[in-house]
């Protein structure tokens, strides 16, 4: 008997003791599989040239594709706005997906409502929903702003949120002068990063619109959807903070996502201050630090009469040096000389490691911005960047990859790969391997069956904890980084080593 | 269960029904109570809409059908038919294990979607559907059959995926299982069962029901046990210790020849009766096969249910029941032993889907634990009936829980553990309340059967009596 009191074996340990291995065994008999040879042969068939092309001629059948949907991105966005509740008109479902998903990363709860809509609203429409959804969010759970996004069934059908947020209003469901920011948020269009776009512009919006602009020397900071949110706007603070400029971070879920375990469950915490919001429209310009998260939110506030700016996931030295260059430029604030101080600390850190990292090949998947600024750091770092993928990259993402690659002898290797899934990326790294890959916990499927190793990045990270308390972004950040893939890469290189002990070193 | 603790609980109903809209309240009310020791049920409402807004808990039909039932079927293929979100969100993510190889010859880890764009909704998905077929049947030759699990947009856009299926499985001479689970279906996961349940009786049992078979007087079929961190190997182990040859497991570790062999058993066993009674009571009606219901959760519990299931069959296995029983008694005792001196008095409250929050109660009870407060995502009316015999006078009852009432629930009574889901973990333990996941195990698991107890046991006790939870507060804050 395998278990016992002494020594509990969870499902890590007991399903490999005999008596287990011999169920399994048995339970063969009756599973009506496949004889071994069979599945042993099409397992290595999926490693070959021959199966890549199989699989790249897919065109209706998408399989583990490394995106979310629009109103994720929205309940994200709407998180980072003060006593702010996301709430979703549609079934409510999906509510309950976004919240699990989200928590699943944080390790944090994840409030947000549904207008729970049934078959009859399909048929009626959700009106009666969503003003009865807006009066008992609004008395139940007292949000200073309410951020609506739709799911499927409120966009198929065609319901109007502007006309219905007005009837409930109407109705007294909600007093008449309670904000309430929507955004219209189809999943059959662009990915959660696309809904974040919208729900910043929506949130924008609803505080800009009928304001005057009376322009100021501040600035605004769009982060973009970022699993490691609460560690890089923290920073991102700091680093502000150093300038001296003034700023206003819009969506900033960092405290949203990390409250402190004392006896007391904040349901909203932190965020950008509504009052902030409405100020930032007379900011002088507007900063995004992902452009494909900020689309639509960008021309709008250039329609406000603000500079904009944008940038890809800003991590490493140029990319850092880049963002820091443009704070100053706008504000014309030197970059301080404590910012100078942490670049020469990174620079250093570099040629300290550089030796392990040099031209190790690597993989990397995620959203459009991450690829690339992670390509770009990886490039400094002297690694080779191969198989670039995003799932939710566009045509315009793949013309800046390769620029970026086709600028830098390290990135010759490099291909671009917009619109595919990862199990695309099993076959590209079957057929043309990289040492390691670079993305979120769904790469794990990856390094079991191809054997490289995954280095988590980006969101989500499901099955490690806490690394979005630290930060990815500017110089730090790039530390935090660097130290991640280097511990991994030196990690594999003592396991390897160990096998013989040759090469085993005590110091690297 | 004295009056004065009655009715300070019936007073935090009121308390939390003041803060609703007056509409919500007198709704909600009626989803509340108070359990009345030798009532015939839990005195609440049951599977009625969720009120908007309210925060429900609750999830939806494709979530019953494909996250819950169809989805641990390993040698099929189950595309999430509709938009990206739904099957991304749920990827992987019940930990249903099974023995197979990814993208060989089992899916069930995998994210198989037809990512519906505009054109998609405009224009319709059935052609894309049967080119989804095809492709399938290039990438993953080896598929034993394909399932159609219908998001929202396939409803409400007019697509005939009973056509195609129908169309297609002619064609490669599988099985192709559309299954109309659109989240808008129904008030919660609970329809998305019930519709699972009915594909798999038109679309497998019924037609491999001509199938030969070679059958023992011992054959019986693991149903509702999907298997969530190896629960269903931890079960079946049980029974074929005492004699039974369990000719399949649905769902968890499932493949379709063992669907195929629906009407073959002499007895089915159902874990997850919620979820998975349909297909039990269809076989019963068409095929004659007794179903009996069991709970291996906890020693008591097991032994019972043991006993119960071996009263269908000759001697031998009544014997085997008593040889699985009196070899696992150790095991029982030194694990109580060693964990319910650590647990006795502690007070649970429970929030699970439709089975849980009665059928753990008693292996609570056999560490010592009392349950409080216990309450049902999706459950019917027969769920509260058959929970009454599993809680004491005096439990508070709360069904579909908003996150507010439960919040304040837990405020309140401040039990010294809470068993719910991921949604609800992490606001609870920032009240100082220790928390178990009681959907995923927590990462745990199996927590069926008795080498599950022991796991279980384990796992409620590194909870309570984690050392964290005397660090809450800072010592300079005045108690």
């Amino acid at each position: 008997m395998p278990q016992s009191a002494e020594k509990i074996l969870d499902h890590s340990k007991l399903f490999n003791e005999p008596e287990y291995q011999k169920l399994f065994e048995d339970k063969k008999q009756f599973e009506g599989c496949h004889p071994e040879e069979l599945v042993a042969a099409q397992a290595a068939h999926i490693n070959t040239w021959e199966y890549r092309e199989k699989n790249f001629a897919r065109e209706a059948l998408t399989v583990n594709p490394a995106k979310a949907c629009q109103p994720l991105g929205a309940v994200f966005a709407a998180a980072g706005f003060e006593h702010t509740l996301p709430f979703n008109h549609g079934s409510q479902g999906c509510t309950a997906y976004f919240r699990s998903h989200l928590t699943r990363h944080f390790k944090e709860p994840c409030p947000a409502v549904s207008t729970s809509m049934t078959e009859d609203a399909a048929v009626f429409g959700g009106l009666q929903n969503m003003i009865d959804g807006l009066q008992n969010a609004y008395q139940v759970y007292k949000p200073k702003l309410i951020a609506v996004s739709t799911t499927c069934i409120a966009e198929v059908i065609g319901d109007d949120l502007n006309a219905f947020i007005g009837k409930a209003r109407e109705k007294g469901a909600i007093p008449e002068d309670f904000p309430v920011a929507y955004a219209h948020t189809p999943s059959f269009v662009g990915s959660h990063v696309v809904g974040y776009d919208l729900m910043v512009k929506g949130v924008l919006s609803c505080f800009w619109d009928k304001a005057e602009r009376t322009p100021t020397a501040k600035i605004n900071i769009i982060p973009g959807f970022d699993g490691y949110v609460v560690g890089n706007n923290r920073e991102l603070k700091r680093i502000l903070g150093e300038f001296g400029v003034e700023f206003t971070i819009m969506a900033d879920s960092s405290d949203f996502f990390d409250t402190p375990t004392d006896g007391t469950y904040r349901m909203f915490d932190g965020g950008t201050k509504l009052t902030d919001v409405a100020e930032g429209l007379n900011a002088k310009a507007t900063i995004s630090l992902q452009q494909y998260c900020s689309t639509k939110t960008l021309e709008y506030a250039q329609s406000k009469g603000q500079d904009v700016a944008s940038f890809h996931y800003p991590m490493g030295v140029s990319a850092t040096d880049e963002l820091l260059m443009k704070i100053s430029e706008i504000t014309g604030k030197p970059v301080p000389a404590t910012l100078e101080r942490e670049r020469g600390r990174l620079v250093d850190a570099m040629a300290d490691s550089s030796a392990w990292l040099h031209g190790k090949t690597v993989s990397i998947f995620g959203d459009p911005d991450f690829v690339y600024g992670m390509a770009r750091f990886a490039m400094e770092l002297g690694m080779e960047p191969v198989h670039c993928l995003s799932t939710n990259g566009t045509k315009e993402w793949v013309a800046q990859m390769d620029e970026l690659l086709k600028g830098n002898s390290y990135g010759a290797k490099g291909q671009v790969w917009a619109g595919k899934d990862l199990w695309h990326m099993r076959s590209l790294l079957a057929t043309e391997p990289s040492e390691f890959l670079i993305g979120s916990s769904y790469g794990k499927y990856l390094e079991k069956d191809l054997g490289i190793p995954l280095i988590r990045l980006t969101f989500p990270i499901f099955d490690r904890h806490h690394h979005h308390r630290f930060p990815t972004f500017g110089y730090q950040g790039g530390l935090r980084v660097l130290v991640t893939i280097l511990d991994k890469i030196l990690d594999v290189l003592d396991v390897e080593t160990a096998k013989t002990g040759i090469s085993y070193d005590l110091v690297r | 269960m004295s009056l004065d603790v009655k009715e300070e609980r019936k007073a935090l109903i009121e308390e939390v029904l003041k803060e609703y809209p007056e509409k919500t309240a007198k709704k909600r009310a009626k989803h509340l109570n108070v359990y009345e020791e030798g009532k015939p049920d839990c005195g609440v409402k049951s599977n009625i809409k969720s009120i908007p807004g309210v925060m429900t808990v609750r999830g939806c039909a494709y979530a019953g059908a494909k996250g819950v039932v169809w989805g641990p079927v390993k040698d099929m293929v189950h595309i999430s038919h509709g938009p990206v979100g739904c099957g991304h969100y749920s990827w992987s993510q019940r930990r249903n294990y099974v023995n197979g190889t990814m993208g060989v010859d089992s899916w069930v880890t995998m994210q198989i979607t037809s990512d519906f764009q505009e054109k998609d909704i405009v224009f319709g998905g059935d052609k894309k559907l049967e080119k989804m077929i095809d492709e399938i049947e290039s990438v993953f030759p080896l598929n034993k059959g394909i399932s159609v699990m219908s998001e929202c947009p396939i409803g409400l856009i007019g697509d005939d995926i009973e056509a195609v299926s129908k169309k297609k499985a002619k064609e490669i001479g599988k099985v192709i299982a559309p299954v109309r689970c659109e989240g808008f279906r129904g008030v919660s996961q609970s329809l998305g069962h019930h519709i699972a349940n009915d594909v798999m009786r038109d679309y497998v049992v019924d037609k491999a029901a001509g199938k030969e078979f070679d059958g023992t007087p011992y054959d019986v079929v693991i149903v509702g046990d999907y298997n969530i961190g190896g629960d269903a190997w931890a079960s079946r182990i049980l029974l074929e210790e005492m004699g039974l040859r369990v000719i399949a497991q649905w769902s968890g570790d499932a493949s379709v020849a063992e669907m195929e062999r629906g009407s073959k058993a002499k007895l089915n066993l159902i874990h997850c009766y919620r979820s998975m009674n349909y297909i039990c009571r269809h076989m019963e009606e068409k095929y004659g096969i007794p179903w009996t219901e069991y709970n291996f959760f906890g020693p008591s519990q097991i032994a019972k249910s043991l006993r119960s299931i071996a009263a269908h069959f000759d001697d031998k296995i009544k014997e085997g029941a008593e040889r699985v029983i009196a070899k696992y008694q150790p095991l029982v005792d030194a694990v109580i032993a060693k964990y319910r001196p650590r647990l006795e008095g502690k007070r649970i409250m429970l929030y699970v889907g439709g089975l849980r929050p009665r059928h753990v109660s008693d292996a609570y009870g056999d560490l010592g634990i009392e349950v409080i407060g216990t309450g049902y995502e999706f459950a019917h009316n027969d769920d509260y009936q058959r929970t009454t015999e599993h809680i004491k006078d005096g439990t508070l009852v709360y069904d579909d829980v908003s996150e507010f009432e439960l919040e304040k629930f837990i405020e309140k009574l401040r039990p010294d553990l809470v068993g719910s889901g991921i949604k609800e973990k992490y606001g609870t333990q920032k009240m100082g309340v220790p928390f178990r996941q009681l959907h995923s195990w927590d990462y745990s698991g199996p927590y069926h059967g008795y080498d599950g107890f022991a796991i279980f046991t384990r796992d409620m006790d590194l909870a309570v009596n984690n050392p964290v939870w005397s660090l809450t507060k800072a010592p300079w804050k005045a108690a």
